[in-house]
């Protein structure tokens, strides 16, 4: 497939074209994804998370500036950013605004952005994401940053998705009992106060620091054991605290190749889009199986309440997939 | 498969620091259910066709209130020609001096809106161009 071909050599056009198609879920495309599957699976994933506003698209921009002009001698490395803002539920359409911040990165043939729509997938993700991933890494880019959207309490899909999970805080969002709800900051390898220019910067970070030790290794609560995750300050216009973020980043990426959770993390992956693939298709099949007078004969005498919602799949979903 | 959605590059080339134009378009075009990719101000047209590669767009919008658009407008549009987007629309809004529009039509932009343009007519007028252009909204890829 020649379209295969260019991604692997490099080209850029093919790669966007292609990243349309997995969009819109077209047959060449994901028979292209077939093919560049066995090349994904070396770049190391980072998941920029947080509530809107707290900076994610400046700090991104910050991170590939990093990620491209190092310090010492190490070697740039290739970044690509895929960057999700929400659709409209009621017209579909959105407003992708993530490159505003990213224009220091304009020029550099090293870094390959991507603005994508939500289209309706809930989670803080789209549901092209993380094959657009895999394209991404097989296409050669070592660092793959995936930015949310601006995600609320319970926007924990990136967990799947990522080795590396930054989760982006600022001063002022919220008191103690917000540190300690469920969700997001549970999912943190690395929390970042941004902004910490701003008031109120020291009793965030408190805040969060607390929440890490109440929770810390007592009860297994999902974290990680032998990973303590850092607090750091960042201000994402000015890059101050990027150095040590940066640091934080790689630290992880060491702690997860020493203790084999990279390989830990990548299967958990694969079984979380395998299983969700597994869904997909059997809710398709399902469908075709099902004549809509089947349903709309189940609704009837739901309402009549002849039937309980259990009794309506018994007759529409067992008696019909054995 | 899927909808394919119209995806539109909104931009504004060049160095006047006015965009209220340019937002209420991309706020207009979002709410006509497309795909607005906003790049923010002062974008050389360098900027702009780059982005327009990466992200794979039917439709750019250049918004120029600064008086460069004779230069400006031509150079994005050979840019994107130059590196396979032959097919993507171009269009541009802004304070176009009436002699200047043929001259524009001729470098390659499909259309120029003017100050008081109702922003459905943009809309509507980028489905027929990107409907035109590609046949219809489908797929890019070929199956080779």
């Amino acid at each position: 497939m020649k379209l295969v071909e260019a991604v692997l050599n490099g080209d850029r056009m093919a790669l966007a074209r292609l990243l349309t198609g997995l969009e819109s879920e077209s047959e060449a495309s994901q028979k292209a994804l077939d093919l560049l599957f066995p090349y994904a699976g070396k770049a190391h994933l980072i998941g920029v998370t947080g509530a809107s506003g707290t900076g994610k698209s400046s700090l991104v921009s910050q991170l590939v500036l990093a990620f491209r002009r190092p310090d010492k001698n190490a070697r740039p490395k290739r970044t690509a950013v895929v960057a999700v803002d929400p659709s409209s539920p009621y017209t579909g359409g959105a407003l992708l605004g993530d490159r505003i911040r990213m224009r220091d990165l304009a020029g550099d043939p090293g870094v390959f952005i991507r603005s994508m729509a939500t289209r309706g997938n809930a989670g803080g993700l789209a549901r092209a994401t993380a094959s657009s991933v895999q394209v991404l890494d097989a296409a050669g880019f070592e660092i793959i940053l995936v930015e949310t959207v601006g995600a609320g309490q319970a926007e924990v899909e990136i967990a799947r998705l990522a080795d590396t999970i930054v989760v982006v805080e600022a001063p002022g969002l919220g008191d103690e009992i917000q540190a300690n709800k469920a969700g997001i900051l549970e999912i943190a390898d690395i929390l970042v106060v941004n902004k910490a220019d701003r008031p109120g910067v020291e009793q965030t970070e408190r805040y969060l620091r607390g929440m890490l030790e109440m929770s810390s290794k007592q009860a297994g609560l999902g974290l990680d054991e032998e990973w303590t995750t850092p607090v750091l300050r960042t201000n994402a216009l000015t890059g101050e605290g990027l150095p040590d973020l940066i640091e934080a980043i790689y630290r992880h990426s060491e702690y997860l190749k020493d203790s084999g959770k990279y390989a830990t993390r990548a299967r958990a992956r694969l079984e979380d889009e395998l299983k969700g693939r597994i869904q997909e298709r059997l809710l398709e099949r399902w469908k075709m199986q099902t004549s809509e007078d089947d349903l709309q004969e189940a609704l009837e005498q739901l309402s009549r309440r002849e039937i309980s919602p259990r009794q309506a799949v018994q007759n529409l979903v067992e008696d019909k997939i054995t | 498969m899927r909808e394919r959605k119209i995806r539109v590059l909104i931009a504004k080339p060049g160095l006047d620091g006015h965009d209220r134009g340019a937002k209420v378009v991309a706020r207009a075009l979002r709410d006509a259910g497309m795909e607005v990719i906003y790049t923010g101000l002062r974008q050389t047209p360098e900027m702009i066709a780059e982005a327009a590669l990466q992200e794979d767009v039917d439709v750019v919008g250049l918004s120029i209130l600064s008086g460069a658009h004779l230069v400006l407008a031509p150079r994005v549009i050979n840019l994107l020609r130059s590196q396979g987007q032959e097919r993507v629309c171009v269009f541009v809004g802004g304070i176009i001096p009436n002699e200047d529009i043929p001259v524009l039509l001729d470098a390659g932009v499909r259309v120029v809106y003017g100050p008081g343009t109702p922003t459905y007519k943009i809309a509507e007028e980028i489905r027929q161009c990107t409907t035109a252009v590609s046949g219809e909204i489908t797929d890019n890829l070929k199956d080779e």
